[in-house]
């Protein structure tokens, strides 16, 4: 049975650790196939203008085709490169829960993110997705340095 | 059309200039717009207020009042029965996690309340109950709970008969659901009813949707800073809405659509706490609006004038069968349009029911109204027109002060309140009122440019004349938009019940499912 391990990306340089250390493990294991996931931070709860809502179904379309191809789609490329099975997707939500998810669906052993680059106070006092994942993930969680 | 617009430019260039160089004799030119203003508009604003043959009351109240209970009725009361399912819907409980990053039920409630919570809340209210007496707040609470069918009905057409273009944006509204759901009834003369609701929706905008918010905002503020010429708030209005409706200033708007929840909210907490404070109070001003919603206790226009005054305010405040909320609530990402118009009737309750009766009770309990200590009924001021109250104030100075008597530093928060709930509403309905001008003259960057430098124009003058004739005005083109919408719903109902019929079959069936449990 293939492994699945589910990759978190944040669009900044420190997903590309996590990238490289799943691909590592993907070899040690062998038959294991990783799942490239891009989160677009939004919520459900937001407030927009109307204009803003009028428009949103064009921009949801324009985010998730712009993360494809500027993150998601080159670290796929990369990954299959080097002979390891992977696909990638883009979602919209919360981090944390959307990795989650995502690792629910697929039944994935493990979920590989890494330390967001970019700290922050408001991060130091929220906790960062990754600290939030680690809390309250159903598998193993794995945080990249 | 291009003459139109060139004429329009021409005016606006003119007025700029003609403010300029006046500047210095400021009163003047706030007294000319008035007198202009009043006349211009004398006759549409009687026609609309006109009263029933025999009686003093208005027959658009009536017509309003009738439309909500009639759409009650036909829909069995979906206000109550579907109220616990519409706060799942908004919780996001039967949200699809796939569509996420689409418009939420949420937001789209969000966005729709954000245009109508406001200076109808604050404002309103207290015209209604100074003048109709607490009594008023029974019946605008009635009008409220009956509202609420007025709006599932015109947000369901509007999800069902909205323009998905695409490049996937939309544009929905009652011009859209009157044209293409007359058509498909094979009723005649939808377009022209569309263009007329257009037409009525762009005077709405002007005016209550603008020059009432100018005009109370510029109340407020120089309520605090001391007196100073109206035209001043308008202009520096007028940028910053131009800031954002044309230079697509986001971050102005964002600020605004984070700060005004927040507002509402502490609006609400402050008049529970006084509420709280004061509760032994509480049992009196529900026993004064409930005995003078049937006795009126001495106030003008005896218990009719509660009952006009409150469904009055309360159309005003919660725009239910106006149109308005269906332009806002279009956006949604739905299969299921009738879920838009379940969510959509929380609307009335939030905005009337809820926020609207505090005020009303905030005011009552502050004892700003004065009782003739003889007769222990209301003491009308001089003119005779309304209840005097202590200080002699009317409109927001009136709830100001009431909340004010309760929390000496609440006013100032209160005039910050109403300057950002007079922006956002602003905001809102630059957009309903840009819909209905694209829907006359077409999508475009010129068409729409042209609206919105109008739209910033009126802005200036509504800060600039007095309250009478510009709430008269607002109040009229608003009620105008309400004449040929419900109009248009009582042909198109049978569509909305057909959709209920087979959503609330496919829901006892248990096929729509939820996803969060």
């Amino acid at each position: 049975m293939t492994t699945k391990l589910v990759v978190g990306l944040d669009g900044h340089g420190s997903g590309e650790r996590a990238v490289a250390y799943a691909e590592r493990l993907a070899k040690l294991i062998g038959d294991c196939e990783l799942m490239i996931v891009y989160v677009v931070e939004w919520s459900p709860y937001s407030f927009q203008t109307a204009e803003e809502n009028a428009q949103r179904h064009k921009r949801r379309e324009e985010e998730i085709s712009t993360a494809m191809q500027r993150v998601v789609d080159p670290a796929v490329a990369k990954v299959q490169a080097a002979g390891i099975k992977a696909t990638g997707k883009v979602r919209h939500g919360d981090v944390a829960s959307i990795l989650m998810s995502v690792a629910d669906e697929e039944k994935a052993e493990q979920i590989i993110v890494s330390r967001s680059s970019e700290g922050g106070f408001a991060k130091r006092i929220f906790g960062s997705a990754a600290s939030n994942l680690v809390m309250h993930a159903s598998v193993p969680v794995t945080v990249v340095n | 059309m291009m003459n139109f617009k060139k004429i329009m430019l021409f005016a606006i260039a003119a007025t700029g200039m003609a403010s300029t160089a006046n500047a210095q004799e400021a009163m003047t030119i706030d007294q000319k717009v008035n007198d202009i203003f009043a006349t211009v508009t004398g006759p549409f604003v009687s026609f609309i207020f006109a009263p029933l043959p025999g009686t003093a009351f208005p027959w658009i109240v009536m017509w309003l009042v009738i439309a909500a209970s009639v759409f009650t009725l036909y829909f069995g009361f979906v206000q109550f029965r579907f109220f616990g399912h519409a706060i799942g819907l908004v919780k996001g409980d039967y949200s699809d996690p796939n569509d996420a990053g689409e418009v939420s039920h949420f937001q789209a409630l969000a966005t729709a309340l954000s245009g109508t919570v406001g200076l109808g809340n604050i404002a309103g209210v207290a015209v209604a109950v100074g003048i109709g007496g607490p009594g008023a707040t029974f019946w605008m609470i009635l009008a409220g709970l009956l509202g609420m069918a007025s709006k599932f009905t015109e947000c369901t057409l509007g999800v069902k008969y909205r323009n998905e273009y695409e490049d996937g944006t939309v544009s929905g509204g009652p011009m859209y659901y009157i044209s293409k759901g007359f058509s498909e009834l094979g009723l005649p003369g939808g377009k022209i009813l569309a263009v007329l609701f257009s037409i009525f929706c762009i005077l709405g905008a002007f005016g209550g949707g603008n020059m009432f918010q100018a005009n109370q905002a510029h109340a407020q503020i120089s309520g605090i800073v001391g007196d100073y010429p109206g035209w001043i708030t308008g202009l520096v209005f007028a940028a910053v809405v131009f800031a954002v409706i044309v230079g697509g200033i986001k971050s102005i708007a964002n600020v605004t659509e984070k700060i005004v929840p927040f507002m509402g909210i502490l609006y609400v907490g402050a008049a529970l706490i006084i509420l709280l404070v004061n509760y032994d109070k509480i049992g009196w001003a529900f026993g004064q609006i409930f005995a003078g919603a049937f006795t009126g206790l001495g106030v003008a226009g005896g218990f009719v004038g509660a009952l006009i005054q409150g469904f009055k305010r309360a159309a005003f405040s919660n725009e239910a069968g106006v149109g308005s909320a269906a332009i806002a609530h279009s956006a949604v990402r739905t299969k299921e349009p009738i879920t838009e118009g379940f969510v959509s009737l929380l609307e009335p309750l939030i905005d009337t029911v809820v926020i609207c009766t505090m005020t009303a009770l905030v005011i009552t309990i502050s004892q700003q109204l004065i009782v003739d200590p003889a007769t222990g009924l209301y003491q009308l001021n001089e003119a005779g027109s309304a209840i005097a109250t202590v200080g002699d104030v009317s409109g927001v100075a009136l709830t100001s002060a009431a909340f004010g008597s309760a929390i000496s530093w609440f006013p100032y928060v209160l005039a910050i309140a109403v300057v950002l709930f007079a922006f956002s509403t602003m905001i809102s309905w630059s957009y309903y009122g840009l819909k209905s001008w694209t829907y006359l003259f077409g999508e475009g960057k010129n068409s729409e440019l042209t609206f919105k430098i109008i739209f910033c124009v009126f802005i200036v003058i509504g800060a600039a004349a007095s309250l009478g004739p510009v709430i008269d005005f607002s109040d009229a083109a608003i009620f105008a938009m309400a004449v040929v919408n419900i109009f248009c719903l009582y042909f198109l109902m049978g569509l909305v019940k057909k959709e209920l019929r087979s959503y609330a079959s496919r829901l006892s069936a248990g096929e729509i499912k939820k996803f969060k449990h």
